[in-house]
This record gives structure tokens, C-alpha cells and sequence, in this order.
């Protein structure tokens, strides 16, 4: 498929990275304004769940719409530990993060295991209907989750003069891991396993590469980071309701972030998320009811039908074009990748 | 969990699921016959219902137009919608239909939210008229004439459907191209045109479906994501791209809720179908009538 992120794998690595890390270190410092840490945490939190969508779904091809449940395991584990253990807030609660992550991980065998055998359309449906399912579970076992008087976490008690930095540092860490195991799986042999599956499963399968368990493990993987995210994001709020935890929309947003950005890059959830959370919460505190779905709507329509392979995909293209030009002396032909041709009309028959 | 099993009751809720599981088959005949002709996934079928809802709202308040007559106004206006939404949006579509579409579709439901939250707000609304308030007793039930009224409506125009597939040389375009798209384009049928007539008769369908969802269910603006989960299971119940399959889908679904709501609680009427979808799923991934699709295309 498409590697073309990989022509300059020296620049990739090394340069941008760390100047992207030092500034998204640095924000906060340069940028101490509550609201401004506000919208960047929400941004980190998306941009860490696209990125953790991207690894299962990227990857393998399997666009799971239902990635929202691991969320709403990472949320309700942290808050039902932290409350029903009577844990004080502050930094201590932040090692519940991983556990939250466990323990979605641990879910996501199972019912990874039962939407794995459905593949196409019946599994992105299955996956959405399971936020459905657990989302009225969450609602209905009020013994365990108290309903929809949600639960209320212990305050982290910091200070105000730093209170988002710990979230914003940790969220930041949790984000640099997915990406490093993102890139990781993406340059090793079980990465390519991935991208077999989503290429072609059935003759990957003949070529000997175990497809059920790569599709499951990358599942758990990516069920893992968000279990974590969840956690960390209902630490953030200070309070859970299974509607805005189990919620749906949430997992259609991070799809679109990784749409908008590019699937199956590393990158582009990261973009994706910066360029629609910071919209959205733009939109959400400027626009009136209605304008905003107006403009959200159409940014995507525009986006989706004039880049439909991404940002990073598109621009990358783009800019590969121009620097050959202007290398060439201004030859006009361009000797980039030729755009993947419309599938020949036979292949519809195959199989 | 109390269980109670009067039979009464129980044929009650399951006539009550026939009479709204043939509304719900309409809209979902529509999303099933539009993937299957233009392999896309429409999303924003669920927003065309609700906006078809307003639409009839509006004309029954501003222009006091009976429901059922405006209909005559609205199912022209969605149709005319659909060929636009289709031309524009989702013909420029080259590649990976399916995917793209989801997210392309998304899109347009969301102005669709945005822009009847302009129009009318969000506040829940319901369409009303003698038929909505008045009704006959049915064993322990009182059933509105709106359920009769709309099953009656619902019947004739899944008739009109049928006999439009299959007693029409339109639809025996339709159902070459739901067979083999390339190979109805070489034997001359003009592709283009068909899926942009196919697409407009799934949105005009949910015209008459949403006047009946808003008569029977409150709604606002953001309705549809719930709806459309619901569309989504009947048509992966019925099997995707299958027409019978969504209208049976739609029954199933609709009283299975019903009798679970008598006969355990309302509040797990849906999860009991969900559950009852993914098991069926674990045995049948194409669903009940539709093709297995064994390659990735």
C-alpha cells in the first residue's frame, strides 16, 4: 500500500518527531491559560485514542466503530477502584491508569474474539451495537455502576497555579507510547501481518500468516491504550455518567479524526485529532446550536471529498510533487507514485 | 427479574411490533436497497427520516396540512434530495466506496442536525392529530389509529416497492446492478442513472416512514443516531443489500422489543434484540438473507 511516508525515513524519525515533542512538551509552560490546557488535554485524549484506534483498525483494516466500550471500561474501572476503595486523590490515582488499561484489555479478548469472526459491514456493526449493549448495561446494573447518577471521583486536590499539568504530561506520555508502538508494529514483521490482513485476508491466510491471531492481539493492543485514555479522561472530568463514557458519537469522532488525518499512517489520527477537536471545541463555544453541526458537517464533507485520503497523505503527495519539479529544473513530469488505479472491473467477480 | 407471561398481553405486543416494524421496514428497505446498489453505507438515512418528521411537523403547524396528505408534498421534496445529495456527494466517490461513504454520509447528517436545530431547536417534539390521540382497545392494549394507518400506508408502498423491483423494467435495472454493477453496465444499462433514481426512492421512503416515527415517538434534532443504530441492526439482522430481508429484519426486531418490554422490562427491550443479533451474527455473519461476502473488494 501506500509507504510513501517511509521515502525519507531520516527526516521522519528523528527531526520532526523531536521538535514536535519539545513543543508539545513546552506548551503548557509557554501557554499557562486554564481554557487554552483545557482544549489542549481534550486535544492529547483524541489524539491518543485515534492513534490507539489506528493500530487495530489502521492497520488491519477492520474499521471498529465500537472502540468507545474500552473507553467506558478504562472510565468505570478507574472511578469504581478510586470510589468503592475510598483512594485519595492526587498523583496516586494516576497508577490506576494501567490497571484501567488491563482490565480493558482483558474484555477485549472475549469480545474481540466473538466480532472477529463476523469481517466487512457485520463488524463494524457489531462493534457499534456493542457500545449500545454496554452502554444500557452501564445504565441497568445500578448495584455496580449507580446508573445514571453516575459516579463522582475524588479531587485530584493540586493546586491551581499547576493543576493541568499532571493530566496534560501524563496524557502526553500516554500518547508518545501509543505512537512508539504504533510505529513500532507499523516497521515489524507483525505489522506487516496487519497490513496482509487489510490488503488481502484470505490470501495473507493462504501465505501462512495466523490472521485470528493478529487481528485479536492487535485489538487487545489497541483496547489497552483506550482503556487507558478512558481512565485518564474521567480523572480529567471528575465525574462519569454511562451516556457520555459509553457514548457512540465518540466512537464515530475518533474514526473521523483518523479518516481526516489518514488510516493506517502514523501520524495522521495526530493530526486529525488536533485539526477536528480543536473545531469542535471552537465551534461548541462560538457557534450557536445548529451552526455547529452546520460547520462541522460541511469540514468534513469538503475534507473527505477533496482529500480523500487524508491530510497526511494528500499533503505529502503534494509536496513530493513540487520538490521533484523544482528538482528536475523544472521538468514537468512528475515521477511520483502513480495514483493507485480504479480497481479493474473484473476484480469484482473474484471470489 | 419478574417475569410475567400473560398470552394476552403477549399477542398484544406482538401485533403492536408488526404494526411499527413495518414503518421501521420502510426506512430500512430504503437503506438496504441503497447499499446494495451503490455499495455505500448511507448514513444519513436516519437524518432524512427525521428531517422528513419536521418537514411534516411544519406543514401540519404553519400550514395545518393533514400528515398523510402532506405527504404528497414531502415524498416529492425528499426524493428531489436524494438525487441532489447523490449527484453531488456521493458520485464523486471513485474509491473505497464503502468507507468514504460512511464518513461522507456522517457529514450530511450532521448539517441535516445542524440545520433543523436552526429551524426548530432542539426541543422533543411530536406530531399530532385526531388519529394520534384517539384509538381502539385491542385485548389489554389501546392501539392509536396512527399505528393502523401508518401499517395500512406502510403495506402499500412496500407493495409499490415490490411491484416497482419486480414488474418494471427499472427494476429489473435495480436488480442487475445489486447482481453484478459491471455487468449490468456492459449489457447498456445506464448505471449513473439508476443509482441516482435507486438513492432518491430510499430517501423518499423514509419521507413516509419519518411522519409516521413522528407520530408515534418524540423527536428532536439528534434523534438519529439512536435511529440509525436501530437501521443498521435491521438491516444486518434481514441481511445487507437484501430488500425482503430488511422488511423481515424489521418485524422481528420490533416484536422481539415489544414482547420483551411485557414480558421482562421496557429497559431491556433493546438489549435483549442487540444480544439476539450478535448471536445470530456468531452463526450466520451474512445475516439472515444476505450474500456472504468472502473477499474484501
Amino acid at each position: 500500500m501506500d509507504r510513501s511516508l517511509k521515502l525519507n525515513p531520516r527526516l521522519i524519525t528523528f527531526g520532526w518527531p523531536l521538535i514536535l515533542l519539545v513543543a508539545a512538551v513546552s506548551f503548557p509552560l509557554v501557554f499557562p491559560n486554564a481554557a487554552v490546557d483545557n482544549v489542549a488535554i481534550l486535544t492529547l485524549i483524541f489524539a491518543s485514542l485515534a492513534t490507539s484506534w489506528n493500530i487495530f483498525a489502521g492497520y488491519t483494516g477492520y474499521n471498529a466503530l465500537g472502540h468507545t466500550v474500552y473507553f467506558g471500561f478504562g472510565a468505570y474501572t478507574m472511578a469504581l477502584i478510586s470510589v468503592n476503595q475510598q483512594l485519595p486523590g492526587g498523583f496516586g490515582l494516576f497508577l490506576l491508569v494501567p490497571v484501567a488499561g488491563v482490565v480493558a484489555a482483558l474484555c477485549a479478548v472475549p469480545l474481540g474474539w466473538i466480532s472477529l469472526r463476523t469481517r466487512g459491514h457485520a463488524f463494524v456493526v457489531i462493534t457499534l451495537i456493542a457500545v449500545f449493549i454496554f452502554q444500557l448495561l452501564a445504565f441497568n446494573l445500578r448495584g455496580i455502576t449507580l446508573g445514571s447518577t453516575g459516579i463522582f471521583l475524588p479531587a485530584p486536590g493540586f493546586a491551581l497555579d499547576w493543576y493541568f499539568l499532571p493530566y496534560y504530561y501524563v496524557q502526553l506520555a500516554i500518547l508518545v507510547l501509543a505512537l512508539l508502538i504504533s510505529w513500532y508494529i507499523r516497521s515489524s514483521r507483525y505489522g506487516l501481518w496487519l497490513l496482509a490482513i487489510r490488503d488481502d485476508e484470505d490470501r495473507a491466510e493462504g501465505l501462512g500468516v495466523r490472521t485470528g491471531a493478529g487481528k485479536l492481539s492487535a485489538f487487545v493492543i489497541s483496547a489497552f491504550f483506550t482503556g487507558m485514555i478512558g481512565a485518564m479522561y474521567a480523572y480529567f472530568i471528575g465525574s462519569i455518567y454511562p451516556q457520555y463514557v459509553f457514548d457512540p458519537a465518540l466512537s464515530i469522532t475518533l474514526v473521523l479524526m483518523a479518516f481526516l488525518g489518514g488510516v493506517g499512517t502514523l501520524s495522521g489520527p495526530v493530526v486529525g485529532a488536533l485539526i477536528l477537536e480543536i473545531a469542535q471545541q471552537y465551534f461548541s463555544l462560538n457557534a450557536q446550536t445548529g451552526y455547529y453541526q452546520i460547520f462541522l458537517g460541511a469540514l468534513f464533507l469538503i475534507i473527505m471529498l477533496l482529500l480523500p485520503r487524508g491530510i497526511v497523505r494528500s499533503l505529502f503527495r503534494l509536496w513530493s510533487a513540487w520538490r521533484i519539479r523544482r528538482g528536475a529544473g523544472g521538468s514537468p513530469v512528475a515521477p511520483e507514485r502513480p495514483e493507485q488505479p480504479e480497481r479493474p472491473a473484473v476484480a469484482v467477480e473474484r471470489g | 427479574m419478574p417475569f410475567e407471561f400473560d398470552p394476552v398481553t403477549v399477542l398484544d405486543a406482538v401485533l403492536a411490533g408488526i404494526l411499527t416494524g413495518t414503518v421501521y421496514a420502510l426506512m430500512g428497505m430504503g437503506l438496504s436497497l441503497i447499499f446494495g446498489v451503490l455499495d455505500i453505507i448511507d448514513v444519513a438515512q436516519a437524518g432524512y427520516v427525521i428531517l422528513a418528521a419536521y418537514l411534516s411537523f411544519f406543514l401540519q403547524r404553519s400550514l395545518h396540512i393533514d400528515l398523510f396528505l402532506g405527504l404528497l408534498i414531502t415524498i416529492p421534496l425528499l426524493f428531489l434530495l436524494g438525487i441532489v445529495v447523490e449527484v453531488v456527494f456521493i458520485r464523486p466517490i471513485k474509491r473505497d466506496r464503502t468507507q468514504l461513504s460512511i464518513l461522507i454520509t456522517f457529514g450530511i447528517g450532521l448539517v441535516i442536525e445542524g440545520v433543523l436545530g436552526v429551524f426548530f431547536g432542539t426541543t422533543e417534539r411530536e406530531l399530532d392529530a385526531w388519529y394520534v390521540t384517539q384509538g381502539i382497545k385491542v385485548g389489554n392494549f389501546y392501539i392509536a389509529y396512527v399505528y393502523i394507518f401508518a401499517f395500512i400506508m406502510a403495506v402499500a408502498l412496500i407493495a409499490v416497492l415490490f411491484v416497482l423491483l419486480y414488474r418494471t423494467k427499472f427494476g429489473r435495472s435495480v436488480r442487475a446492478l445489486m447482481q453484478n454493477r459491471t455487468a449490468a453496465q456492459l449489457i447498456g444499462i445506464n448505471v449513473e442513472r439508476v443509482s441516482a433514481i435507486t438513492f432518491a426512492i430510499g430517501a423518499a421512503l423514509t419521507a413516509a416512514g419519518g411522519m409516521a416515527y413522528g407520530a408515534t415517538t418524540p423527536f428532536n434534532n439528534n434523534s438519529w443516531y439512536d435511529l440509525i443504530t436501530r437501521l443498521f441492526a435491521i438491516i444486518i439482522l434481514g441481511g445487507l443489500g437484501s430488500v425482503q430481508g430488511a422488511l423481515i429484519g424489521a418485524i422481528i426486531m420490533l416484536v422481539l422489543s415489544d414482547v420483551t418490554a411485557v414480558v421482562w422490562s421496557p429497559v431491556w427491550s433493546s438489549a435483549v434484540f442487540f444480544a439476539a443479533l450478535v448471536l445470530l451474527l456468531l452463526f450466520r455473519p451474512q445475516g439472515l438473507f444476505g450474500s456472504l461476502a468472502t473477499r474484501k473488494q
